[in-house]
């Protein structure tokens, strides 16, 4: 049975209400922080604790904070990136929809370690019923005294709103998240500078995730070091999973780093396998924009050691046989899935979410889409597939932002790992109408493993 | 001062100093060396914050400093990335940079109409130029153009956004350079499109720079619209009296006849000072004008460049 | 006698409030980072789009040129510049909706209501639309309407729903004559 941190009193009944969460130990790390510990000293805990950031890039979130510029007489901000939008996940949701005030206390300590005096939570515009949820908790903090003017008497104050977005993608990526919060397109923008330098309104900012925030309070309550002894390595503490696609029980899973993914995807205390006994084909394991695994690499690694749930064991072997936790968004294939499809939808959703700044991204989201579109409907050609990786190869790395990288990666990656199963779209056009392609290649690999 | 070398060639420059500004300021003490700066389709150095988003101006930096002498792995945009001392960048001389712009300048093409025969723009356009020397004379594209309708912008301006890059130096234009802006960027990605929205005319009195700013032919002169193409017309220095600009302008001309009047623009293609839409539009007479004497084009353009016939050689 | 045509938009006396808490979240002179969310109130309030009318009230509250809230209306996929019917369904179907039959949800849907994506039913009751991810990736198929999200969704289900909201009578309302 593995520890559950963020999510250890999220099942507890009425813990969205402030009273049950103060009882359940809530709000204990602000008190500690603010009476106990300076700034500073909150910062080298969340250091030691080895944290770092779940929103999908894993830097380290203490080295993050050391770098924000602290000039004299400019405000600072703290932003929480509740955008939420890389298909696969819908973890952060399900933490602020089950304990919100676990993200307000967040928050607050947070807030304290970087001399922040005005905070935002900026959340996807369509999760409306969170605002409300959000903004409860909130008037619940302010009316209890952990929000507002000198909190707990001492000089430290703080004022947290929630801003909803619009409905756009693009706005998870730090910089657009600014400009979007200053009512503007979300374009992103260049950098340097970066945000810790300027960045909301020019002042020095710092953005984090919804769950790096949460992660804050235990790691004030018990310490960084007690942080870091859960998980493997460099990769400390737990991390929220939503797994989703073919399983028996999808939904948000708190799992400790280093679980086997074997277990995270079989076993009955989480995902319970794939329904209807089907075989397992693939798997997208940290959000749409990371690379596509066969089930054979995704289990175990080129070097044939299982592999876990951590930064370092998902992205051993690098993008030819790995690929990586980002977001956790965790997307499992049941042998009836098609490849070409899956890609097509990702293709559509990059192109549908490129701000449309740069060119490379701007025009080789919209290629990519249209090029898949015709091979999905039977108009492939054999260049094609050539073509498709060379699109993904102009468009990385050649951008303002990173989403020109989601946007080429699980393309490059699919065919990288499916080719076969393209050609046989742009090959057979009529058979892939009628029927899918199935397991190909790995037919032969549960042969060998006798499933 | 920092020590940066461009394609071999080692000059000095301030710390603040771009890749791109650099490059343009080898060329500018050393023209036979004009080749190595990059081009630039967004940028625009009288427009505070332009430039990042087209690409083309991407070099490989194969030294990063002489403190730090590692190289950055991925080509980076030269108007957005600051000289470092004992930096050293590569642009004409490395092949796989070539063929990364060779890239970009498809991507850039994929949606463009090519209908240079019938574009204003033609002959001083710089995608056509961009296109003649890094683009491959073949399309890999075979799926449907972007297009979308021709529409006036007020009595002066035309806007073809079909053939618009997003390069946003119209936008800021308006922003730096005129009270209100009623045009701008509206929806995203690549239906992304310059418009005003509701049928807006923009009226401001130097909102005319905006055709000069503008790398293609997405805004072009209505006052000019096919009136010549502008190789058959002759470029003259001339000035006269105004109480809004400077009054210094290019006159374009066939015989006695104004066809057109514009900035003066430097080398590298960039107005030096901004005009106003009365010396712009309203005084289409050579009368009205102080003639200086014929204006020395550096035409960067395919077409007086003789370009064409070089390519007609290798070609055959 | 004096003749209107129309009434211009405006916010009733407690938007009105609410629009200046907003704003007041915000320091002095950043009133624009109050756009969003304004907008998302006119779009609620008038009609359940924004007209260019709408959209130059906006600005005007804000003290904001109206191009910058084209630009901002124009960039987001939640604001609707055309009308769309009462019940404005989203289905997702990207990838992790797709894995889970995203694509049957929106055939069984447009065959119930008679009318393709991005069409409206002749009565103004429904627009169909599909989205890309919602985040409700596990829990799909799954659409939008309105504040709501349904999720797991099935054929029962979506007739339950569906049904129910045919019941709903429309209330009439003054902007659904204009346009
Ligand atoms: C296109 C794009 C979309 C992103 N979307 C999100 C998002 O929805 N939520 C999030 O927390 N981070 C997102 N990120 C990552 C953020 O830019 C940023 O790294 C993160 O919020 C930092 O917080 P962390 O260090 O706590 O992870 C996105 C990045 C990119 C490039
Ligand atoms: S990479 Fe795409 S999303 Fe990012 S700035 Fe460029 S066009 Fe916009
Ligand atoms: S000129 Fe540098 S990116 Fe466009
Ligand atoms: S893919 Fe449909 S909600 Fe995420």
């Amino acid at each position: 049975m593995s520890r559950k941190i963020l999510l250890e009193h999220a099942h507890v009944a009425g813990i969205q209400g402030y009273e049950i969460y103060r009882k359940m130990g809530g709000y204990r790390s602000v008190e500690k922080a603010l009476k106990s510990l300076t700034p500073e000293e909150v910062v080298d805990e969340v250091k030691r604790s080895g944290l770092r950031g779940r929103g999908g890039a894993g830097f380290p979130t203490g080295m993050k904070w050391s770098f924000l510029a602290k000039p004299e007489g400019v405000p600072r901000y703290l932003l929480c990136n509740a955008d939420e939008s890389e298909p696969g996940t819908f973890k952060d949701r399900y933490l602020m929809e089950k304990i919100p005030h676990l993200l307000v206390e967040g928050m607050i300590t947070s807030s304290y370690a970087l001399g922040v005096q005005t905070a935002y939570i900026y959340i996807r515009g369509e999760y409306k019923w969170i605002v409300k949820i959000l903004e409860k908790a909130i008037a619940e903090a302010y009316l209890h005294g952990w929000l507002g003017r000198k909190i707990l008497g001492t000089d430290f104050s703080l004022d947290l709103y929630v801003a909803p977005g619009g409905g756009a993608y693009i706005c998870g990526e730090e910089t657009a998240l600014i400009e979007s919060l200053e009512g503007k397109r979300g374009n992103p923008r260049i950098k340097p500078p970066f945000p810790a330098v300027k960045g909301l309104w020019q002042s020095p900012t710092v953005v984090n995730n919804v769950e790096t925030l949460a992660a804050v309070p235990v790691i004030v309550n018990e310490g960084g070091d007690a942080y870091a002894a859960v998980g493997v390595g460099r990769s400390t503490g737990t991390k929220l999973i939503s797994a989703c696609g073919n399983l028996n029980k999808p939904g948000v899973y708190e799992i400790e780093m280093g679980l086997p993914v074997e277990e995270f995807i079989f076993s009955d205390e989480y995902c319970g396998g794939i329904p209807g006994g089907k075989r397992f084909k693939a798997c997208v394991p940290g959000g749409s924009s990371v690379p596509i695994l066969p089930a054979d690499l995704m289990l175990k690694n080129a070097k044939g050691e299982d592999r876990v749930m951590t930064y370092e064991s998902l992205s051993d072997g690098g993008f030819l046989t790995g690929t990586m936790l980002g977001s956790g968004g965790f997307i499992v294939f049941d042998e009836d899935q098609c490849i070409v499809r899956n890609t097509y939808t990702y293709a559509r959703f990059y192109h549908h979410e490129s701000c449309g700044q740069c060119s490379p991204c701007r025009e080789g989201t919209g290629w990519m889409e249209k090029v898949l579109h015709r091979i999905e409907h039977g108009h492939g050609h054999d260049h094609d597939l050539d073509l498709l990786v060379d699109i993904s190869k102009k468009i990385e790395g050649n951008t303002i932002c990173p989403l020109g990288d989601a946007a080429a990666w699980p393309v490059a990656a699919a065919i990288r790992h499916f080719r076969e199963e393209f050609e046989w779209h742009v090959r057979h056009p009529q058979e892939a109408q009628a029927r899918n392609y199935g397991l190909g290649r790995l037919e032969i690999y549960y042969g060998a493993v006798g499933v | 001062m920092l020590k940066v070398t461009i394609d071999g060639i080692e000059t000095q420059v301030e710390p603040g100093t771009t890749i791109l500004q650099a490059a343009r300021k080898i060329a500018t003490e050393q023209p036979e060396h004009s080749h190595l700066v990059p081009p630039a389709m967004c940028y625009y150095s009288p427009l505070e914050g332009s430039g990042g988003k087209c690409r083309t101006c991407i070099v490989k930096v194969t030294q990063g400093s002489e403190r730090d002498p590692r190289p950055m792995p991925k080509p980076v945009a030269s108007c957005q990335t600051q000289v470092m001392d004992g930096m050293v960048v590569e642009n004409t001389t490395n092949p796989d940079l070539l063929a990364a712009r060779k890239g970009v300048v498809e991507l850039l093409l994929i949606n463009h109409p090519l209908d240079c025969p019938v574009c204003d723009q033609a002959g001083e356009c710089h995608l056509q130029d961009l296109a003649f020397a890094h683009g491959a004379s073949e399309t890999r594209y075979e799926e449907e153009r972007r297009t979308f309708e021709r529409i006036d912008i007020g009595p002066y301006i035309q806007l073809h956004m079909t053939r618009c890059i997003l390069c946003y130096r119209c936008v800021y234009t308006a922003n730096q350079f005129t009270d209100e802006r009623v045009h701008g960027v509206l929806f995203r990605g690549d239906r992304a499109e310059i418009g005003t929205y509701i049928e807006k005319a923009i009226k401001n009195d130097f909102s005319g720079n905006v055709i000069d700013v503008c790398p293609v032919g997405a805004l072009t002169d209505k006052t000019f619209r096919f009136r010549s193409r502008v190789w058959f017309t002759r470029p003259f220095d001339a000035h006269r009296k105004c109480d809004k600009c400077c009054g210094k302008t290019v006159l374009w001309m066939a015989g006695d006849d104004v066809l057109r009047v514009t900035a003066r623009k430097d080398v590298f293609d960039e107005v030096e000072e901004f005009i106003c839409n009365e010396c712009r539009f309203d005084h289409k007479v050579k009368e009205d004008w102080t003639i200086e004497g014929p204006r020395s084009i550096h035409r960067h353009s395919v077409i007086s460049a003789n370009k064409y016939k070089a390519k007609a050689k290798t070609v055959v | 006698m004096e003749i209107m045509a129309y009434n211009p938009p405006r916010f009733s006396e407690e938007r009105l409030a609410q629009v200046r808490k907003i704003v007041g979240q915000f320091p002095e002179g950043r009133q624009k980072s109050a756009l969003i969310r304004v907008l998302h109130m006119a779009q609620e309030d008038f009609g359940g789009h924004l007209t260019a009318e709408v959209m130059d009230y906006v600005a005007d509250l804000l003290a904001i040129s109206p191009i910058e809230v084209y630009e901002v209306a124009t960039f987001y996929t939640m604001f609707n510049l055309k009308p769309v019917g009462k019940y404005m369904l989203e289905v997702c179907h990207t990838g992790p909706c797709m894995l889970r039959g995203a694509d049957k949800t929106i055939a069984y849907l447009q065959q119930k209501l008679g009318i393709k994506v991005n069409e409206t039913t002749e009565d103004g009751f429904f627009t169909l639309k599909s989205a890309e991810c919602l985040g409700a990736c596990g829990y799909a198929p799954m659409m939008q309407c309105g504040e709501h999200y349904y999720e797991n969704l099935t054929e029962e289900k979506i007739d339950a729903l569906v049904d129910a909201w045919q019941k709903q009578p429309v209330p009439p309302k003054a902007w659904e004559k204009i346009d």
